[in-house]
């Protein structure tokens, strides 16, 4: 990354897919406490990112994505945009987190069967152990 | 000897289970190719995130105490990650095997376990051990998203904030290729910090809004990813470990099925051959 200080990757990676990946000359986004600018060789910062638009500019054209929140992180050299896939509020994972801890006790508490496919299952089961009666009989 | 008709019908019942699980092993290619595609593009979030992390952890932030101390186990939270559906060769029994090796370990310095259970396969296998379950996910599908992960790891978490439980633990099986996957027990909390000899030198983040709230949304997305990735990467297995599984069921079923029509043969031949000679013998007898 030494090459040259006049630009500075860029990563923007959501968590179901890459989005970016380059140099660029500057990027601005939109932060957590305002509008940020970033050159090469910004000072390390950490900062959460509000739904917005990122754009990278490179030399003379731009290119413009949309994220729907996030984290940023600036080391000198790199910038890193991991952009949130899911919506979130603090109220919303409450009520997930709810929800994992609701299945868990219902799993706990009676057999949920999947029926047709447990059916498949025992009758593949049952012709499994049949097969291998055979073999064995046919090996005596 | 059986008679004839009967090997006839055993070949006829055998087919049939022939035609299963070759249909079988066929859905399970294609679903395990689109299963590794979408781990490939997963990918790289999981390794920026784990990246920002290991710069995070040699910065010098008073917050990060809390998630790098290593402190005595004596709660520990096991995230394991299964598949729904059986009939998929030993991938599961081994993975709960590794677990339960782990756990025993742990269980001999009197930690005491919390289980985050992800599948129907870990479920019936953890809920007759007496365990303590406090949160489960089942049947999420081929294309799991990271909501449907957001509330187990959240329940997990809140609790390593809170100081109740001292490290967690993530089990999956990691895709290797399609012949080979091996069970993985990975420790997510405390982090493991990664080594980098470029940061070596006091320096520290500047955080907006401030350190907690932004390292508390790191940790999450960290963790929700490692585990969505854990996930992703268990589809993939399952579906690689049930094509071998179905191919094989094939393989020995055309063997059978070969094998049993030359016993038919055999006995249909010589069925011939003995009402020919009594036919030879009958005019014999009247002439």
């Amino acid at each position: 990354m030494e090459t040259s200080k006049q630009t500075i990757g860029v990563n923007i990676v959501s968590a179901e897919a890459e989005i970016y990946s380059g140099e660029a000359h500057a990027i601005f986004v939109s932060g957590a406490e305002g509008e940020l600018g970033i050159k090469p060789q910004h000072t390390p910062l950490l900062t959460a990112l509000n739904p917005g638009l990122v754009r990278v500019q490179y030399q003379d054209h731009e290119e413009v994505f949309y994220i729907s929140g996030g984290l940023l992180e600036i080391q000198p050299y790199v910038v890193t945009v991991l952009a949130d896939t899911a919506i979130r509020a603090a109220d919303l994972d409450e009520s997930a987190a709810q929800e994992a801890q609701r299945q868990a006790e219902e799993a706990l508490q009676k057999h949920k069967i999947d029926k047709e496919y447990y059916l498949v299952a025992a009758d593949l089961a049952k012709a499994v152990a049949q097969l291998r009666a055979i073999k064995r009989i046919r090996k005596q | 000897m059986s008679s004839a008709k009967e090997i006839r019908s055993q070949i006829k019942s055998i087919r049939k289970t022939k035609t299963i699980t070759r249909a079988m092993e066929m859905v399970a290619a294609s679903k395990m190719r689109k299963a590794q595609q979408r781990m490939l593009t997963s990918r790289p979030y999981s390794r920026k995130v784990r990246e920002v992390i290991g710069h995070l952890a040699k910065a010098h932030s008073e917050y990060r105490d809390l998630y790098l101390e290593l402190r005595e186990e004596k709660r520990i939270g096991y995230i394991v990650v299964t598949s729904d559906r059986g009939l998929c060769g030993g991938l599961n029994a081994n993975l709960i095997r590794r677990v339960q090796t782990h756990m025993n370990e742990k269980k001999q310095n009197h930690a005491v376990l919390d289980l985050c259970l992800v599948g129907h396969k870990a479920i019936g296998a953890f809920r007759q051990s007496g365990a303590n379950i406090i949160a489960t996910a089942e049947h999420m599908g081929d294309a799991p998203s990271v909501n449907q992960i957001i509330g187990i790891v959240k329940i997990m978490l809140d609790r390593f904030r809170e100081r109740e439980i001292d490290s967690i633990y993530v089990a999956y099986n990691d895709f290797i290729n399609t012949m080979s996957q091996t069970p993985q027990i990975e420790r997510l909390l405390p982090l493991v910090p990664v080594d980098e000899d470029k940061l070596n030198f006091y320096w520290d983040y500047i955080y907006e809004p401030d350190p907690k709230e932004v390292l508390d949304a790191l940790t999450s997305r960290y963790i929700e990813s490692q585990v969505y990735q854990a996930v992703i990467e268990n589809i993939a297995c399952e579906q690689a470990a049930r094509m071998v599984a179905m191919k094989n069921a094939t393989d020995n079923a055309n063997n059978l099925i070969d094998e049993l029509q030359l016993v038919y043969n055999k006995a249909r031949q010589a069925s011939i051959t003995q009402e020919l000679s009594e036919i030879v013998g009958g005019a014999d007898a009247v002439s």
